[in-house]
């Protein structure tokens, strides 16, 4: 590398400094905020109505027999952390995705009525049909890509404008939002729990049955995702110009929909439409990473940052204990107030 | 220098829904030239060139790059040999110059392999081709029409094709632009000997700039040849319904249409007066 500098005309060595400057901002965003992950998800395992060390945290980790935090850790704290991290990742994996593929950061699916797609079919299954942990994530899913699909053929019209879309997007959630509250409002049994996970979002009940598929999602579809980054990047520029970069543009935005909308679904299933963690994360980590390079993997971070932080504020930091989604649904709407406003003025762009 | 390469239509239909735009045309892209396409508003100059460049798939007949079908193809594999500035490319808001002309090396890297020394030093040229050096580290945003025109033919250039198609380059540029980008294709084709074929709408540029011209009326090819051959006032009558004459421009001796329109045109002794 540096022998190589040194025989490159000046131009070059521009060119590759520059470069090069942006991604060692790009790698430090990205290592800064695992580590804040890493921490807060920690933090999180050890503090609570009883405190364990971090020594008994990591003994119950490693699967020893420690009295109270074997149940305590082992049983509550680390399904919920892991469910935080799972969660958030996939709600900011996915949410960058389709902002960047639409090219508006409206278009996130927690906005566009997708997230409130799965949490209506899960709601549907859980509270009226009473639907073991399976059933519940495969009908959150089928929901999930037929509102997806609804939404993207309500939108069609001579192509699929940004704008018309999210509009018809908004309109299919607060439809869907209704119908949730219809079937929390018929259920036997009024719970409170309940009501909060389908509406807003909540880890109140992560255990390993729900946290599980969620992870199996994330695991399988995150690298799908991750692998077209690349491609993403080249759609930035317009479908014209990216298919004479040589991608393969309908097969890119299919792969990207089907992956995000079913990876949104499995984390749905499991804690609830976390209100606007997918409409957060990727501005904030384009913020945070400068324009550039691809914001995937810094959103999936920011994601999980949001949900841990979130949570670990509503369990211990404010008195009553709060769910999650109402923690970032009241970090979320002014910053949705905002981009309305600017979009007015601007016609908006991410 | 390059390898030329063959580009050809034959017997192309194009269209969209029920329009037919291109009907059974038959073209071959002289290797190694500039080729200018112009004809009237709508007559299907930009739909072919988007065809050639596979974003639009004929109803029939096909368009061949070396004997190969340019639509069954690889996408990576044809866009090394041949690249499109389309007419309006997006910039991402905030995009640094240098990252946006980067993006041109797309086709050339595989899924995971690292950004290498060769892709920088592609995008150093064709920054230094484009004059667009000083610019590298700015965003964007900030630049003006004719510095953002220069920037996305970096982008293409970044690409390394043999064969660049580019729909109306010189749109929205001043004069003085618009000379530049022209000026800049011919140094390209001239030292690169990159085979240039470019929408064009305005006829004297053409004329001025092109090897070959191409002119489309009502989806079929009216004539082709050198400027000098396809400009004539009954090409101009058919082509743009136009009354027209055309004199040798003094400045590169190649054909200048002037066109004759209802008003500020001398009576026709004075204007044979002249001719005499």
């Amino acid at each position: 590398m540096s022998a190589d500098t040194l025989t490159q005309p000046p131009a070059v060595r521009a060119v590759s400094r520059g470069r090069a400057r942006r991604a060692l901002r790009r790698r430090t965003v990205a290592a800064v905020l695992t580590l804040l992950v890493v921490a807060v998800f920690t933090v999180s395992l050890m503090a609570g109505d009883t405190f364990y060390p971090l020594d008994d945290v990591l003994r119950v980790v490693r699967g020893e027999q420690v009295p109270g935090a074997s149940f305590t850790v082992g049983r509550l704290r680390l399904p919920r952390a892991v469910l935080a991290v799972v969660a958030g990742f996939s709600f900011g994996l996915a949410g960058v995705t389709f902002q960047t593929m639409l090219r508006n950061p409206l278009a996130s699916p927690d906005v566009i009525g997708i997230s409130s797609g799965a949490s209506a079919a899960a709601a549907v299954a859980i509270v009226t049909l009473s639907l073991d942990e399976t059933q519940v994530s495969v009908l959150a899913v089928v929901a999930a890509l037929v509102v997806a699909l609804l939404v993207y053929l309500l939108a069609f019209k001579d192509g699929v404008v940004g704008i018309r879309l999210i509009l018809i997007g908004i309109g299919i959630s607060a439809m869907l939002d209704s119908v949730i509250s219809y079937v929390l409002s018929q259920a036997a049994e009024w719970d409170l729990q309940e009501a909060t996970r389908w509406l807003t979002g909540s880890l109140n009940n992560a255990a390993w049955k729900e946290t599980l598929p969620a992870l199996v999602a994330l695991a399988v579809l995150g690298p799908v995702l991750l692998a077209q980054a690349r491609s993403l990047s080249a759609m930035q520029l317009g479908d014209d110009t990216a298919s004479a970069l040589g991608v393969r543009t309908e097969r890119t935005r299919i792969t990207v929909i089907v992956a995000a909308v079913v990876l949104i679904a499995f984390a749905t299933a499991a804690a609830g439409p976390i209100a606007f963690v997918a409409f957060l994360s990727g501005p904030i980590a384009a913020r945070l990473v400068g324009p550039g390079g691809s914001l995937l993997m810094p959103a999936g971070l920011v994601g999980s940052l949001l949900v841990l932080v979130a949570d670990f504020a509503g369990q211990n930091a404010l008195g009553t204990r709060l769910p999650v989604g109402v923690v970032t649904g009241v970090l979320g709407a002014p910053y949705l107030i905002y981009l309305i406003v600017r979009t007015n003025r601007t016609g908006g762009s991410l | 220098m390059t390898t030329h390469h063959s580009l050809a239509a034959e017997g192309l239909s194009l269209g969209y829904g029920d329009r037919t735009v291109i009907d059974s045309l038959d073209l071959v892209v002289p290797p190694g030239r500039i080729t200018a396409i112009v004809g009237a508003n709508a007559c299907g100059k930009s739909t072919l060139l988007r065809s050639m460049s596979r974003l639009l798939a004929p109803r029939t007949g096909r368009v061949v790059l070396d004997g190969k079908e340019v639509h069954r193809m690889p996408a990576r594999q044809l866009a090394r040999t041949l690249g499109l500035l389309p007419q309006s490319p997006v910039a991402p808001e905030g995009i640094i110059v240098g990252d946006l002309v980067g993006r041109g090396r797309h086709p050339h890297q595989g899924m995971f392999s690292r950004w290498n020394a060769e892709d920088d030093a592609a995008v150093a040229a064709a920054l230094e081709t484009t004059g667009t050096t000083p610019l590298a580290d700015r965003a964007m945003d900030e630049l003006s029409g004719g510095q953002r025109q220069r920037v996305w033919i970096a982008m293409a250039l970044a690409q390394h094709t043999d064969i660049l198609l580019l729909d109306e380059p010189t749109t929205f540029l001043d004069a003085s632009h618009q000379v530049e980008v022209l000026d800049l294709l011919t140094d390209l084709n001239q030292a690169r000997g990159t085979t240039v074929v470019m929408v064009l709408h305005d006829l004297n540029l053409a004329a001025r700039y092109a090897d070959h011209i191409l002119a489309l009326a009502e989806g079929r090819l009216h004539a082709s040849g050198p400027p000098a051959e396809v400009l004539s006032e009954d090409t101009v009558r058919a082509v743009f319904g136009l009354d027209s004459r055309i004199i040798e421009d003094p400045v590169s001796g190649r054909p200048l249409m002037l066109p004759i329109g209802r008003h500020h045109v001398r009576p026709p002794q004075a204007a044979s007066s002249a001719g005499r």
